[in-house]
């Protein structure tokens, strides 16, 4: 009876480890997701305050980082924006439109056998340079290109 | 419920073009609705997309990015039949996993 009794307790403690453990995984996965959103750049209001909040104030301008959008986008609702990057090692690849309400539109991290490119579409409030901002081999390097709005996107 | 995503992953040599389309209203808490009261914010705030259960991508999105969001990428080094994954979360805690395996040719 006595062994019994033991055996029992052990198991149900084993069980209640368990569970806690998978709720602990839980709740961390949950953190280091909220943790990796970089919410300081998406809530910036300006261009300078994006790149210090990805650390890549004063990043120089590179040739190698081809953005490929509209000249004259006609609806700001659906903009297609392209970023190729030829940068060897290109590790994150950030999309910033200057003129939106909150600038920075997303970031990519490229990890394992990703290419340096990225293709989406944005909305874009008015006529504004689009910007990629490049990691790649632990520095930043910036591209531009300006897309003209026909019918703003943000309403 | 989240919808299905629609995922296309076609082999070019050994790089796979993977393209994604989410389908997710994308509210940017500006938008005003018929009854003139702010529709909430509401977006898909994480994208991973993973390569036979490895990470190749992941991107953090502000609401910035369109209704119906379309994702374009490659990855290298990819084989017919590898699967490709893709989960995205919103900032609602909402989830949606999808999953296709690389092929050879459009389809």
């Amino acid at each position: 009876m006595n062994i019994m009794r033991r055996s029992f307790l052990k198991l149900a403690g084993s069980i209640g480890a368990l569970a806690t453990a998978g709720a602990a995984g839980l709740l961390r996965s949950v953190e280091t997701w909220a943790a990796t959103w970089n919410k300081s750049g998406f809530e910036s209001k300006a261009v300078t305050d994006v790149l210090n909040s990805l650390g890549a104030t004063g990043a120089p301008e590179s040739k190698d980082i081809v953005i490929t959008a509209p000249e004259i986008a006609e609806n700001g609702a659906v903009v297609p924006v392209a970023v190729f990057s030829k940068i060897p090692n290109t590790q994150q690849i950030s999309i910033v439109a200057e003129k939106n309400p909150f600038p920075l539109a997303a970031t990519f991290d490229v990890a394992g056998g990703g290419e340096g490119y990225i293709s989406t579409r944005l909305k874009m409030g008015q006529t504004s340079d689009v910007w990629a901002v490049v990691k790649a081999g632990g520095r930043y390097y910036v591209a531009k290109k300006e897309v003209k709005i026909t019918v703003g996107g943000c309403g | 419920m989240a919808e299905p995503m629609k995922i296309r992953a076609i082999l070019q040599g050994d790089t796979a073009d993977v393209r994604i389309l989410m389908l997710h209203p994308m509210e940017t808490g500006q938008r005003k609705d018929a009854k003139g009261e702010i529709v909430p914010l509401h977006f898909i705030q994480s994208v991973v997309v993973t390569h036979n259960g490895k990470t190749v991508l992941d991107a953090q999105w502000s609401q910035a990015v369109s209704r119906n969001p379309f994702l374009g990428l490659r990855v290298k080094g990819a084989k017919t039949g590898d699967r490709i994954g893709v989960t995205w979360t919103d900032n609602k805690g909402d989830k949606r996993t999808d999953e296709v395996a690389v092929s050879a040719t459009s389809q």
